[in-house]
């Protein structure tokens, strides 16, 4: 093989969280060697497709307090308290820095940052640019990342491994896709920006890309995937596609709406609707503003009920803005009307939208503490590929975008302190382990002939035993067949066949490869479902329909074994809220255990 | 509708293949299927090796353009459906060279992108994080914003006819970024974009086909920027002729 290519801190994914760590590393030490691998062109990172926005606390009727009890409660308490303050707090200081980076953010007409509701919120405190905000974020980030010009890109390279040694992660191995070579690139501290892995379930709002490398990799290194059971279906995506209409669709006054006309969330303990006239339409932590988890839930009871539309693609509701005017889905959600008009055929501004709920955002992922250090000394993770935990068992909308900032930032500044305090590499060991993976490459996927099972059989079977298995309701059976699926697919994935044996652009190859990852994400998850006896936000037990916080506020911990994944648990950090129910659409004072440990703004 | 229609593709391996070739392929016809679609249908069942690149299919992430019938475009966003009867003719995006059937080389595109110092530039130190947002109105926003949607799909790269000649032609997307920060009135670095700006190879090279706007997927209007950048140019070098001219 040849020889290792060297860096100081060598970061794996070049999407929003992995070009804010390079940043930080940069300007933490200008002189330090950094290397981003991305498996392509940061500018198509998935970033780029998030739609509504970042939440971050500005404006003076919001306080950072409130933005916490939000995340939390929104969690349904799984989330780390002290990982949640420490996040609400950086949260606006990095949106700031966003916007001196030229983030093109909408503006109040006094030039000031504008702000919108999301799900869950008490407070507007979305930053928005229009509705294409993590395209614009994406941007600002990976253009002003070309001043450092000490930043060595590896533009469609392939990550396959980490290279642990001496019991610190020094690098990774991949596979340069133009020439197909095979590389070490080594560094004293890796960070794994890699994203989710939405891809293992059949409908998801997640790009091709998204498959779990990240996770996949850290997880084989020997690190534990942490609440990984949580997976977050949006209630607005566009049947067949799969693809995203934003929340913000709703935060400026959307509303769902059944097939006998009714807005249905006022069922489901949601709130009263208000008459989309009504001044106060649309109300903050109400009805169509509720949490993603609770909304996902109410359309699988209106298609118990039969209160659904029956289409091509599946059933599906009514997401109604044309009550908006032309004029304001133009300026606010100019690209759902887009979207509505491309890939489902009607205009917005004149018919209702057809949406049902798609996988959409995976709140587990690989384990850090809040300075984002896994336990692997040398590696670190940030975005959606990471668990810190602020997203528990539920995501808020509008919360990823700036956690990947937050903990982006964070990233790079202790990777570099890492690195600077870490010299020594063991180059040599290293060569040898990377040497080993490029003959597992080559012996396995490349050079292999007799094999008889299509990539994409394999993909599409697992992805269909995920949906029917581990959706949005999940139960004892369900899972354990999902489980045994998962395990006769991991047999069958030994007997693939590639079509394409040759070393130039090999998209077959890394298809292979990302299946692979998929297959060990999808068995941690479904395992870590099957021992989570109780429901909790997205994690909805049939055959446990309660929180059971005596025995599972805890997160789960999934370890590789060469049998099926070992899940053990953590405690979750309480720090100021102590659990109490989730409550939206009425009145409630959150429960807070006085002294105040932090300030609120 | 026709159960069926046909794609032609182009073909080029590097290590096999002295030219390029068309390959036709039969896929299923369906109503709401893109090209991209039907790439995916071939890739997964009749033919692994063919190559190209895909990502978001919702037109943001710029990866999959090609093109088709001779036009460049997103096949994320190009359906079968308004090309009945077929064939339809798939191409790698013109004017790059080709690494592997759709796939052509970006390295000219990224280095030409970072050429024009796309990030914002400040004379005066920056302003910390505490002092808060620069202050914008919307007005302020709206006279960029437009440059800023680009997704660097290169679609208008592939239609200009001076790139297709002149591969040193800072080209449309990139002259259009420069102005997206020339704009922007937090931005102080406009002197510093102009050497490439303003040099042959950027916009006195435009000759205003306007092809490049024509073919954008997201309306930037790349020839807008380059006519704009080519007035203010105009005025500058007449604003430096004047003693004090120059600010």
């Amino acid at each position: 093989m040849a020889e290792a290519l060297q860096h100081d801190i060598v970061i794996v994914g070049g999407g929003g969280a992995g070009l804010r760590a390079v940043i930080a590393a940069a300007e933490a030490y200008p002189g330090l060697d950094i290397a981003m691998v991305s498996k392509v062109y940061p500018m198509r990172s998935h970033t780029v497709s998030a739609e509504g926005g970042a939440a971050g606390v500005i404006k003076p009727n919001d306080t950072l307090d409130e933005h916490a009890f939000d995340t939390i409660s929104g969690a349904d308490w799984l989330a780390d308290q002290d990982a949640v303050e420490l996040f609400v707090r950086e949260a606006p200081r990095e949106l700031v820095q966003l916007e001196h980076w030229g983030c093109p953010w909408s503006r109040e007409p006094d030039g000031s940052v504008a702000v919108r509701p999301f799900g869950g919120m008490k407070n507007e405190r979305t930053w928005f640019a229009a509705d294409k905000t993590g395209f614009h974020m994406l941007h600002a980030l990976f253009q002003t990342s070309l001043q450092h010009t000490q930043v060595k890109r590896y533009d469609e390279w392939f990550a396959t491994r980490l290279l642990v040694e001496d019991g610190r992660c020094q690098g990774v191995v991949a596979i340069e896709l133009r020439t197909g070579q095979l590389r070490a690139i080594l560094g004293k501290a890796v960070i794994m920006c890699t994203g989710g892995g939405g891809r293992i379930f059949p409908f998801t709002t997640n790009a091709a890309i998204k498959t779990g490398d990240g996770l996949g990799m850290a997880y084989l290194a020997g690190v534990p995937l942490k609440d990984l059971e949580f997976v977050q279906y949006h209630p607005t995506g566009l049947p067949g596609t799969g693809i995203l209409i934003t929340e913000a669709a709703r935060g400026e006054g959307g509303i769902l709406v059944n097939n006998k006309g009714q807005r249905y969330l006022a069922d489901y303990n949601l709130g009263t609707p208000l008459d989309v006239g009504d001044q106060r339409h649309p109300q903050l932590r109400s009805m169509e503003l509720g949490p993603r988890d609770r909304l996902s839930q109410a359309f699988m009871h209106e298609q118990e009920k039969g209160n659904v539309f029956e289409g091509p693609y599946g059933t599906y509701v009514h997401l109604d803005v044309r009550h908006l005017g032309e004029n304001k889905i133009d300026s606010k959600i100019p690209f759902v009307r887009e979207l509505a008009k491309n890939y489902a055929g009607i205009d917005p501004v004149h018919q209702p939208i057809p949406v049902r709920p798609v996988v959409h955002y995976m709140m587990g992922g690989i384990s850090t503490n809040i300075s984002a250090e896994t336990v692997l000394p040398g590696l670190y993770a940030a975005g959606e590929c990471a668990c810190v935990s602020i997203n528990g068992a539920n995501r808020l909308g509008s919360n990823s975008l700036t956690e990947l900032l937050v903990f982006g930032a964070i990233a790079g500044r202790n990777a570099a302190e890492w690195a600077r305090s870490h010299p020594g590499l063991n180059r040599a060991a290293l060569e040898r382990q990377a040497d080993v993976e490029q003959q597992r490459i080559a012996h396995d996927l490349i050079n292999k002939h007799g094999g008889t099972e299509r990539i994409a059989t394999i993909r599409t079977e697992l992805q269909l035993a995920m949906e029917s298995g581990a959706g949005i309701y999940r139960t004892q059976s369900s899972l354990q067949a999902t489980a045994d699926k998962v395990a006769e697919l991991k047999q069958r994935y030994a007997n693939i066949t590639l079509d394409d044996h040759s070393l130039s652009f090999n998209t077959e190859l890394t298809s292979a490869l990302e299946l692979e990852f998929m297959l060990h994400i999808a068995e941690a998850l479904t395992h870590s479902a099957l021992q989570r006896k109780e429901s909790r936000g997205s994690h909805q037990r049939t055959d446990f329909p309660q929180r059971d916080d005596q025995h599972y506020l805890r997160h789960s911990l999934a370890h590789h074994t060469d049998a099926a994944p070992r899940i053990d648990y953590a405690d979750v950090a309480i720090t100021s809220w102590p659990p109490g129910e989730r409550v939206y659409g009425r009145a409630e004072e959150p429960a807070r255990t006085p002294p105040a440990a932090h300030s609120g703004s | 509708m026709p159960d069926t229609i046909t794609l032609e593709l182009f073909r080029y391996h590097p290590d096999r293949d002295e030219r390029p070739r068309f390959q036709a392929y039969e896929v299923p016809f369906r109503e709401d299927w893109v090209v991209l679609d039907a790439l995916n249908y071939l890739k997964d069942r009749v033919d692994g090796s063919l190559t190209y690149r895909w990502s978001c299919r919702m037109g943001v992430c710029g990866s999959c353009g090609m093109m088709v019938n001779g036009y460049p475009k997103l096949t994320c966003a190009a359906f079968l459906r308004d090309y009945l009867p077929g064939p339809i003719r798939v191409e790698p995006l013109s004017g790059f060279p080709v690494e592997r059937d759709m796939v052509v080389v970006l390295d000219d595109f990224m280095q030409k992108l970072s050429s024009v110092k796309p990030w914002i530039i400040r004379e005066t130190a920056a302003e910390t994080m505490a002092s808060g947002e620069y202050r914008q109105t919307p007005a302020q926003l709206a006279a960029f914003k437009q440059y800023s949607m680009c997704i660097n799909c290169m679609l208008c790269y592939a239609a200009c006819p001076v790139y297709q000649h002149e591969e040193q032609f800072v080209g449309p997307a990139v002259l259009a970024l420069a102005q997206r920060y020339n704009l922007d009135s937090r931005d102080q670095g406009n002197s510093q974009r102009y050497p490439v700006v303003w040099a042959d190879d950027g916009i006195w090279d435009c000759t205003f086909v306007g092809e490049c706007s024509a073919v954008c997927p997201k309306h930037v209007d790349p020839a807008g920027a380059i006519q704009q950048a080519k007035i203010q140019s105009t005025v500058g070098f007449m604003r430096s002729l004047l003693p004090f001219g120059n600010r």
